[in-house]
């Protein structure tokens, strides 16, 4: 019988069916961060449980740190920061805090430290846990109380999800990177389109992409709704294998973590990679996006009331008018960074375009490698000295920043941010924050002219 | 396990929430997530809707104004509580006294979380959502009520069914804890974890 990638992996985790319905599944690695875990430390100890398996969790500092020094930004996110310390010291569970090295955004870490491999199934109290698909791994986002269920049981309770592959075939032009492939998916398929799947990419333009644009890729396929995210593991993935720190635990049985061929899956989308342009996000959901080169939407393009009136209110709040060319629109912010976008690669992209230019006057431009890693290959490859000579203010320390705004990097009320991040949300970067999704790239672009510009004329 | 089998009814004045892909940032926006504790989310739910920057209610808003302060349950827009995994969404909602959430798709973080926490999300069709908008939206007649056991939502004439999986549905009307559920198969846990030998055995460096 064929199976697909998906199957195959709940069928390698499976540890027993449950009369409800529901099946446990076995988690093999586990990632906690300081805001989405206190309440499941407390619930299990309230509960007089255990840790099943410390040596299987990781816990880093990411959300709340300050990224302008190693401090906590006030008492309260200390409190976050030193709870996790605590916590992670009474289980056993190993912890990156502030200042050390393998520290950064938790799903920039994971796989710059060698702990996703092919087969393997990941959670972590974070939506954005769909990343480590890019390497043929199930990955995927729980809420606290789930946290407590894998600390507690190293399962978690689990019902199969339907799947759906996405092809996306032929050859992107120059100018489209792996973020502008996902936002067009999202486009395509809706925020909530993918609800209750799980999706595999597949086609000619994912297998050129290599591992960060995969990850990028998998990673904003939360944004569609997917639970989880994959992309067959090939030699690309087994490369990329090598020489991480934890490399050395894990052993092949040369298994293939690919969708058998002729596999059936519940839907199939079909997009073509070649037509695909640099695409910035307009409105308030991750699927209101259009071409760098075409117009907002104006009323004229919706039939259904309810549609015009979704219209109406994120023009509104983005302070947009309908009908407003893409590359009209002005930026006060470019922000470069976050678990989609903030890895060496991304890095590299921007600094292509800053190379021998200037941040346009009035713009404040900010960059937050990842991790720590990424900085301090960053600074050795010499691309913080382009970054900073194009007026960028590079960050020391590696956080979620302003993806989510929850230390001090806010944007304020009507702001207006070119950002490398996954989400346009209200209020996602600050109470009224206005906030445009592009590829880092296109957010180095924006930078330097002042307003939304196609990247492909910087080339 | 509680073998008692409770009919559990959700009933209460319903509010209409129409907007699609309302997402938990906007539901508990970051700066309430500051916390050690699951307490004291109530103020924070929905509160750049509810509040404006001083801190006043918005009149305009629908959960200020008479009856639906009152609500119980909300008739919610298309992907409601996509976004963030954080759970801290529901709590805040469920202190604010919410008990279900009438929708036509809910993201799958989401939808988790509520089960874990009491709140009930009844799936119906795209025309039953809009006629129990329609419903909530007038102040007289707001009041619905939701039935687990039959899988029926009574709104004055309108009787409709809705889809809610089994292990959800047990799980709403036992208010069971999973966790300690779970341990009771500590045995298949082990024997799975003898079966998978070294493979994917990870050891974090600390
Ligand atoms: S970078 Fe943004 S999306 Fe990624 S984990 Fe941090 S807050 Fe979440």
């Amino acid at each position: 019988m064929t199976k697909t990638l998906y199957d195959k992996l709940v069928d390698a985790h499976k540890v027993c069916d449950l009369p409800d319905g529901d099946m446990l599944i076995y988690v093999d690695f586990h990632i906690m961060n300081e805001y989405t875990s206190p309440q499941a430390f407390s619930g299990m100890e309230s509960k007089g449980l255990k840790v099943w398996r410390p040596e299987a969790h990781l816990s880093v500092v990411d959300h709340v740190n300050a990224t302008r020094s190693v401090e906590a930004p006030d008492a309260q996110s200390k409190l976050l920061i030193d709870n996790l310390e605590k916590n992670c010291i009474t289980h056993e569970i190993a912890f990156y805090g502030l200042g050390d090295l393998r520290q950064g955004i938790e799903h920039v870490i994971v796989p710059e430290q060698g702990l996703v491999v092919p087969g393997m199934l990941i959670a972590c109290g974070d939506s954005h846990t769909t990343t480590y698909g890019a390497f043929g791994a199930l990955g995927f986002g729980i809420g606290t109380s789930e946290v407590e269920h894998v600390l507690a049981t190293q399962t978690l309770r689990y019902k199969r999800m339907k799947t759906m592959r996405v092809t996306i075939e032929g050859e992107t032009t120059l100018g489209v990177t792996a973020k502008d492939i996902i936002m067009k998916v999202v486009q395509v398929v809706g925020a909530g389109g993918a609800n209750g799947f799980a999706v595999e990419f597949a086609g000619s333009a994912i297998r050129a992409l290599g591992m960060a644009g995969r990850m990028t890729v998998c990673n904003m396929a939360v944004e569609l709704g997917a639970r989880a995210a994959l992309i067959a593991a090939d030699e690309i993935t087994e490369a990329a294998l090598k020489d991480h720190p934890h490399s050395g635990q894990f052993v092949f049985k040369g298994e293939s973590w690919a969708s058998d061929p002729e596999s059936v899956f519940d839907e199939e989308f079909t997009i073509s990679g070649t037509n695909i342009e640099p695409l910035i996000t307009w409105g308030t959901s991750p699927d209101q996006s259009i071409s760098i080169t075409a117009n907002v939407p104006s009323a004229l393009d919706y039939v259904s009331p309810k549609a015009k009136m979704a219209l109406e209110r994120s023009l509104q709040y983005m302070g947009l008018t309908e009908g407003q060319s893409a590359q009209s629109i002005k930026i006060d912010t470019a922000f470069i960074g976050s678990c989609t976008n903030s890895r060496i690669e991304d890095l590299r992209e921007a600094a292509k375009i800053l190379e021998g230019r200037q941040v346009a006057k009035g713009v404040e431009a900010i960059v937050v490698p990842g991790s720590a890693m990424t900085r301090m290959k960053a600074e050795a490859e010499g691309l913080r000295g382009i970054f900073e000579a194009a007026g960028f203010e590079w960050r020391p320390e590696a956080g979620c920043s302003m993806c989510l705004a929850m230390n001090d990097d806010i944007a304020m009320d009507g702001e207006r941010v070119a950002s490398s991040t996954n989400r346009n949300f209200e209020g996602r970067q600050g109470r009224g924050a206005r906030t445009h999704l592009m590829s880092p790239a296109m957010v180095a672009a924006a930078a330097v002219t002042g307003h939304l510009v196609d990247v492909r004329n910087f080339r | 396990m509680k073998e008692k089998h409770m009919n559990k009814t959700i009933k209460g004045i319903a509010a209409p929430l129409s907007l699609a892909n309302i997402d938990t940032d906007v539901i508990m926006p970051k700066r309430f997530l500051i916390t050690i504790t699951r307490e004291g989310l109530a103020d924070g739910t929905f509160a750049d809707l509810r509040f404006d920057s001083t801190g006043e209610k918005r009149p305009e808003f629908i959960l200020n104004k008479a009856p639906w302060a009152q609500a119980t349950i909300l008739v919610v827009g298309d992907n409601f509580g996509c976004g963030s995994s954080r759970e801290h969404a529901v709590w805040g909602m469920r202190q604010l006294g919410i008990n279900a959430c009438i929708g036509t798709s809910f993201a799958g973080i989401f939808y988790d979380n509520a089960r874990k926490n009491g709140l009930a999300l009844p799936i119906v069709s795209h025309e039953i959502r809009d006629t129990l908008l329609q419903f909530a939206r007038n102040a007289s007649s707001a009041e619905i009520s939701i039935e687990l056991d039959s899988q029926t939502i009574t709104a004055g004439e309108i009787s409709a069914s809705f889809k809610m999986d089994d292990a959800t549905r047990t799980s709403l009307i036992e208010g069971r804890d999973d966790t300690l559920d779970t341990l009771k198969y500590a045995g298949a846990i082990y024997d799975f974890e003898t079966r998978l030998g070294n493979k994917m055995r990870i050891s974090v460096i600390k």
